[in-house]
């Protein structure tokens, strides 16, 4: 029983990772038809801009409120690198599918390169703050408390994306821009403003992401993004491309078979499974779990 | 073109679109005068629906598309995004409705108010009660009718000044045909109308001035009683008599 309310609470934790690289990914694919693989990049750029704060910025660290600063700072930077790549490179290429994946796999690579020229390719300690390196006790498995972070948090985003889409005129709009962004331009509304900000919210999830899955895996390395990407690619697949709930339903479901095929299996297995999940999921339902954003 | 209403709203000066190869729009001449109904006749594929999208900048065109504001100015509008043009006061209710099918009626009019206008909510549900009743329904599990109906509501929520609208009576039960045309008909009492349609019987009600565009061109234009009482001349240019209108589909 132990085990078992152990490898769930860890599957949910992989879960809730997975989920906020994905709701980005989602988010960017159902209004704007982008296929982003540098999305991969935001989540190295938030673990390493959480990484250098808490080492460096002044009022910033390793526990308490200098960590919760160092977050702040390291999801603020790839909020704002995700904000200039969509005006910079992803705007000129509307509606130009092959030159935006052209951009931005190159984009990935060349963030990734950047990342190891400055910092190496050795994974670095990431700094855990105290609590999250205790454990909680929930029916007698002692749960390390980083799986509640992460939980606690994908909960939070998922709710707060809920609600912005449900009650705000910009997820209006881009609950209007997912089914038709041009009827929705023909009613005098600047859709890129909407695109602009998707990106920055997909940049700051992903790059939060970097943060806790630093804590999570207790290092971080410059490929750590990219390696997460393609899980985050099979999650937006199965949840049904553009469909927030239906992505969190895909996170734990992957998360849940990735970590119990891993233990009761072999180590390793757990990849295998989830790829077998994708061709089973697309088998019964090809549009995924669910066909609508929220 | 002649007609019987005041300065010119738009005018389309040898407005060329060429799309996936095809050129579409091969020259069109026209102008919509303030106030009124302007009618855009043509066969099916002629370009009519193309030319609504020209003016709105949602195709790339080439040559002079110019809109006269309220206040007597003109100016070049093509080559402006389609969001810019629009908010100089022109609505668009596409051929096929586009309304979000999974939003709800009062979501999919709270899209379409506009910054910078009146909103007239009282007046939309006064034309269409039933969609005050239905304002929580998901706008994809209504009927057609009242699909146009949340199409046509869009329009006249904000304060326009030219309404573009294509076919909207196109695959409507005929009472629901003239529901939508005395809708119209009031509107056109406030606000000019350009009006993409094949139902000759609404066009005779409402239209003063009628467009017929053939291969990509203007083949005639004028007074819409000079088109429509000539029999010769509506079958030569549509193809069909308007023997005292109907669907010439």
């Amino acid at each position: 029983m132990t085990t078992f309310v152990l490898l769930s609470i860890t599957g949910l934790g992989l879960a809730a990772l997975y989920f906020l690289v994905a709701s980005g990914l989602s988010l960017i694919f159902g209004l704007m038809d982008v296929l982003n693989f540098a999305h991969g990049a935001f989540l190295t750029i938030g673990a390493y801009g959480t990484w250098w704060a808490a080492g460096n910025l002044p009022g910033a660290g390793s526990t308490g409120w200098g960590f919760v600063l160092a977050v702040a700072f390291g999801v603020g930077v790839g909020t704002l690198v995700a904000a200039l790549i969509e005006l910079l490179l992803i705007r000129p290429l509307y509606q130009r599918h092959i030159e935006q994946v052209l951009v931005t796999v190159g984009l990935s690579l060349a963030l990734v390169a950047l990342v190891r020229a400055v910092w190496g390719s050795d994974p670095r300690p990431f700094p855990r703050p105290e609590w999250a390196q205790g454990t909680t006790s929930v029916l007698g498995a002692n749960v390390p408390n980083d799986r509640f972070l992460l939980i606690v948090s994908a909960v939070v985003v998922l709710v707060s994306v809920l609600a912005f889409l449900r009650f705000t005129r910009v997820g209006l709009i881009i609950r209007a821009g997912v089914e038709n962004r041009t009827m929705v331009t023909a009613l005098g509304i600047d859709v890129r403003k909407a695109f602009t900000l998707v990106f920055a919210i997909g940049g700051a999830f992903a790059a939060l992401a970097g943060a806790l899955g630093g804590i999570y895996l207790g290092s971080i390395s410059p490929g750590q993004g990219t390696s997460l990407l393609i899980f985050a690619f099979i999650v937006v697949v199965i949840g049904g491309m553009s469909s927030i709930t239906g992505t969190a339903a895909a996170a734990v479901l992957v998360g849940l078979v990735q970590q119990f095929a891993n233990y009761y299996a072999a180590s390793g297995v757990g990849d295998l499974s989830v790829v077998l999940l994708l061709a089973v999921v697309l088998l019964a339902r090809p549009s995924g779990l669910s066909a609508r954003l929220a | 073109m002649s007609g019987q209403g005041g300065a010119p709203l738009l005018r389309m000066s040898d407005v060329h679109v060429r799309l996936s190869g095809s050129h579409i729009l091969q020259g069109v001449d026209l102008t919509v005068r303030r106030g009124g109904v302007t009618a855009l006749l043509g066969r099916n594929g002629a370009g009519k629906t193309t030319t609504v999208k020209a003016v709105l900048g949602l195709v790339p065109s080439t040559g002079v598309i110019e809109l006269t504001g309220g206040d007597g100015r003109t100016e070049r509008v093509d080559g402006r995004r389609t969001h810019e043009i629009v908010r100089r006061g022109i609505g668009y209710a596409p051929e096929d409705r586009e309304v979000f099918a999974g939003l709800t009626v009062a979501e999919n009019l709270a899209l379409a108010e506009r910054r910078g206008s009146d909103h007239h909510h009282d007046r939309v549900y006064e034309l269409f009660p039933e969609l005050q009743k239905r304002s929580r329904q998901l706008a994809g599990t209504l009927s057609g009718g009242q699909q146009q109906m949340v199409a046509i509501a869009r329009l006249l929520l904000n304060d326009n000044q030219l309404l573009l609208i294509d076919e909207p009576t196109k695959g409507l039960a005929p009472l629901l045909v003239a529901e939508v045309a005395d809708v119209l008909a009031r509107a056109a009492e406030e606000v000019t109308i350009l009006l993409v349609e094949q139902n000759l019987t609404v066009v005779q009600r409402m239209a003063q001035d009628a467009v017929v565009i053939d291969q990509g061109r203007v083949a005639w234009s004028g007074p819409a009683d000079d088109l429509l009482t000539d029999a010769d001349r509506t079958r030569e240019l549509l193809g069909v008599a308007a023997s005292g209108g109907g669907d010439h589909r």
